[in-house]
């Protein structure tokens, strides 16, 4: 058959690439912009070249948060990893319960975010909160206000909270693929629990853990809303992660270059993990296949 | 290894069954002879594989008893009944290679290494994986897993009985009749207890001894692949074997004739009585021949030629009736009359088959 070379096919992908452009490109130059220029408002810039970079670079405050950031996410990763999968075992499998556990489980990540914040908030507060008046009750001393320990504690069990629920309901969508006949199997060869999960239930369920992962640690070290809702951020600086950093400094300091230059990196680091992540785990189970 | 025994066992899959037909499995009683090759053979949906996971344990009969030997394994759970399973799907470990798939029900049974070793190689000879052993499963054809669900089903020599539930189903055909005859040389050399569940006849009359034909959740007949030949005890077994399945007839039962509905008579030899409900005849078309000049005229609707001999599709008193022409044997020309061989005419009542009276016999 003649292959017929026509290039009219860009003409129909072209307002795709105009409104990907308004939408995406032209704000991230805007902000490529404030990057590489200095600015005194009235719209005037001046060359500052990678000044920005270099400063931010070797800031301190950035490290700072960087750290806590890299931290935070390993933390809850940590958690709602191998807790969601415990969760999605012990799920029922069919029946009246798994649409009720279903429900449930799904109600967390239906909460918009700063709502989320808002009910921790309140739940940890000692005055009329339920948890921090039961806590100060028993004699706990329980302070996310003052107490640096307190704070991370309520961000990330608030985190676990909301999230967890995302592994599990992946992992047990990836368990109900797996046909009866190998659980069947596994009896007839004697497989220990253990063995079922090792074998049957991590291999099936490899796909889906993938996903979780890279979306967890993305929305992760991307985190805003709940922590700055909750502590803004503190105390001291103890709770402020890259994106509240950046907030304070691009609209609380109003030093939109840094900041500019700030968040170029901070995307371009998602990027690069979030890769990193990709890359490493299907490598992984490429040699798995013996391929 | 034992004797299996099934006691009043019926099986429902709902809670409160109330009428026979809520029944997957109903009642029967049987015994599976120590060391025996058995086909449970049926159409799909008949309780074929809820037998057999009620005999390996994965699930639980709603009445009656399974005993092996004397011991009562109603409730004992698969692990205990030391029973090894084929499905009909291959079931690989993905992530383990090929030997440690074949290995796995001897290590989780705690046996020795070299004993392990020594075994997983005489089964990958068997099963022609050798060469494979290193092998990760994952990503190996369909065939092979199967062969590896085979291997894993039968690496253990100690079991009560090996159950294969269709295992042949997606092995391609030259394979399947090499896999077949080494399951039939692996029974005769360890003798265990085999029943092997299948929906193709040919299947199960090459494999086994004895062949027990399932239909809507009933066992109709347990005999040898010639018994279910020569004496179908149920229509449906007249059906299912043979190709094409025994011709049946409606026809009235008085005494050693069988009247037809447009009058023609059959020779029964024997006396049956006189029979009510729903009466039969049914004789294979191996045993219509051709008569020539006397016999029952027929019409002769096509010709099939299907290579080792031709089928006649004829009508019989308003019914279908199939006849089997020898090669060699020229095609008949009108009219054409047939005669059934003395002694090869089944009666049947209400699709079961009786027996003459027997003074005729004793005569």
């Amino acid at each position: 058959m003649q292959k017929v070379q026509n290039n009219k096919a860009w003409f129909l992908v072209l307002p795709v690439l105009v409104l990907v452009a308004f939408s995406a490109v032209i704000p991230l130059m805007t902000v490529v912009n404030y990057a590489f220029n200095d600015t005194f408002g009235n719209n005037a810039f001046f060359w500052a070249g990678l000044e920005w970079f270099d400063e931010m670079i070797h800031s301190d405050r950035l490290h700072g948060a960087l750290g806590r950031q890299a931290l935070f996410s390993a933390i809850i990763l940590a958690i709602e990893v191998p807790l969601g999968i415990f969760v999605a075992l012990n799920m029922p499998k069919k029946g009246f319960w798994s649409s009720l556990v279903l429900v449930v489980m799904a109600l967390p990540l239906l909460i918009p975010f700063n709502v989320v914040g808002t009910i921790w908030q309140i739940f940890g507060r000692q005055d009329i909160g339920l948890l921090g008046h039961t806590l100060a009750a028993m004699g706990i001393d329980y302070n996310y206000t003052n107490d640096p320990i307190d704070a991370w504690v309520t961000v990330i069990v608030m985190d676990v909270w909301h999230w967890t629920s995302l592994v599990a309901l992946l992992c047990y969508a990836g368990l109900q693929s797996i046909p009866q006949a190998y659980y069947q199997a596994a009896k007839i060869d004697q497989a220990s629990r253990w063995a079922v999960f090792r074998f049957i239930e991590l291999p099936k369920m490899k796909g889906v853990l993938l996903i979780a992962v890279l979306l967890r640690f993305m929305d992760s070290f991307m985190i805003y809303t709940e922590p700055f809702v909750v502590t803004g951020g503190g105390p001291g600086n103890s709770t402020t992660f890259l994106s509240i950093d950046l907030v304070k400094m691009a609209v609380g300091q109003f030093d939109l270059g840094p900041a500019a230059a700030f968040s170029l990196m901070y995307f371009l680091v998602i990027l690069l993990v979030s890769w990193v992540f990709y890359t490493v785990m299907t490598n992984l189970d490429k040699s798995e296949a013996g391929q | 290894m034992a004797q299996i025994t099934l006691q009043n066992l019926a099986h429902s899959y709902s809670a409160h069954p109330k009428s026979d037909a809520d029944y997957a499995l109903k009642e029967m009683n049987h015994v599976w002879q120590d060391g025996g090759a058995y086909a449970l053979l049926g159409s799909s949906g008949c309780g074929k594989t809820t037998l057999l996971n009620i005999i390996s344990g994965l699930l639980r009969p709603s009445q009656g008893r399974i005993l092996f030997g004397d011991r009562d394994v109603t409730d004992a759970p698969t692990t205990q009944r030391n029973i090894a399973q084929v499905f009909q799907f291959p079931v690989v470990y993905d992530t383990m290679t090929v030997r440690e798939n074949l290995a796995f029900p001897l290590r989780n049974r705690g046996r020795d290494a070299a004993y392990i070793a020594s075994r997983v190689q005489d089964i990958a000879r068997m099963i022609g994986m050798e060469a494979m052993l290193s092998r990760k499963a994952q990503g190996l054809t369909a065939d092979a897993k199967q062969k590896i669900s085979l291997g894993r089903g039968m690496v253990r020599e100690d079991v009560n009985a090996i159950l294969f539930d269709e295992p042949l189903t997606v092995i391609d055909p030259h394979m399947k009749w090499e896999l077949r005859s080494q399951l039939k040389q692996l029974h005769r050399q360890f003798a265990h207890t085999m029943i092997y569940v299948t929906h193709d006849q040919t299947e199960a009359l090459t494999f086994a001894d004895k062949v027990v034909v399932m239909y809507d959740g009933r066992v109709v007949q347990i005999g040898t692949p010639e018994e279910l030949f020569e004496r179908p005890a149920h229509s449906f077994v007249g059906y299912f074997i043979g190709s094409p399945g025994m011709n049946f007839l409606d026809a009235r039962i008085e005494g050693n004739r069988a009247i037809l509905p447009k009058g023609e008579t059959v020779d029964l030899g024997a006396d049956y009585g006189r029979q009510s409900g729903q009466t039969r005849i049914g004789i294979r078309p191996e045993h219509v021949r051709l008569s020539g000049a006397e016999g029952l005229t027929v019409s002769i609707r096509r010709v099939e030629d299907v290579g080792r001999h031709r089928i006649l599709r004829a009508i019989l008193s308003g019914h279908d009736l199939n006849i089997l022409l020898p090669e060699g044997q020229a095609l008949p020309s009108d009219p054409v009359r047939v005669a059934f061989q003395p002694g090869k005419v089944g009666v049947y009542v209400d699709d079961w088959r009786v027996q003459p009276k027997l003074v005729e016999r004793a005569a």
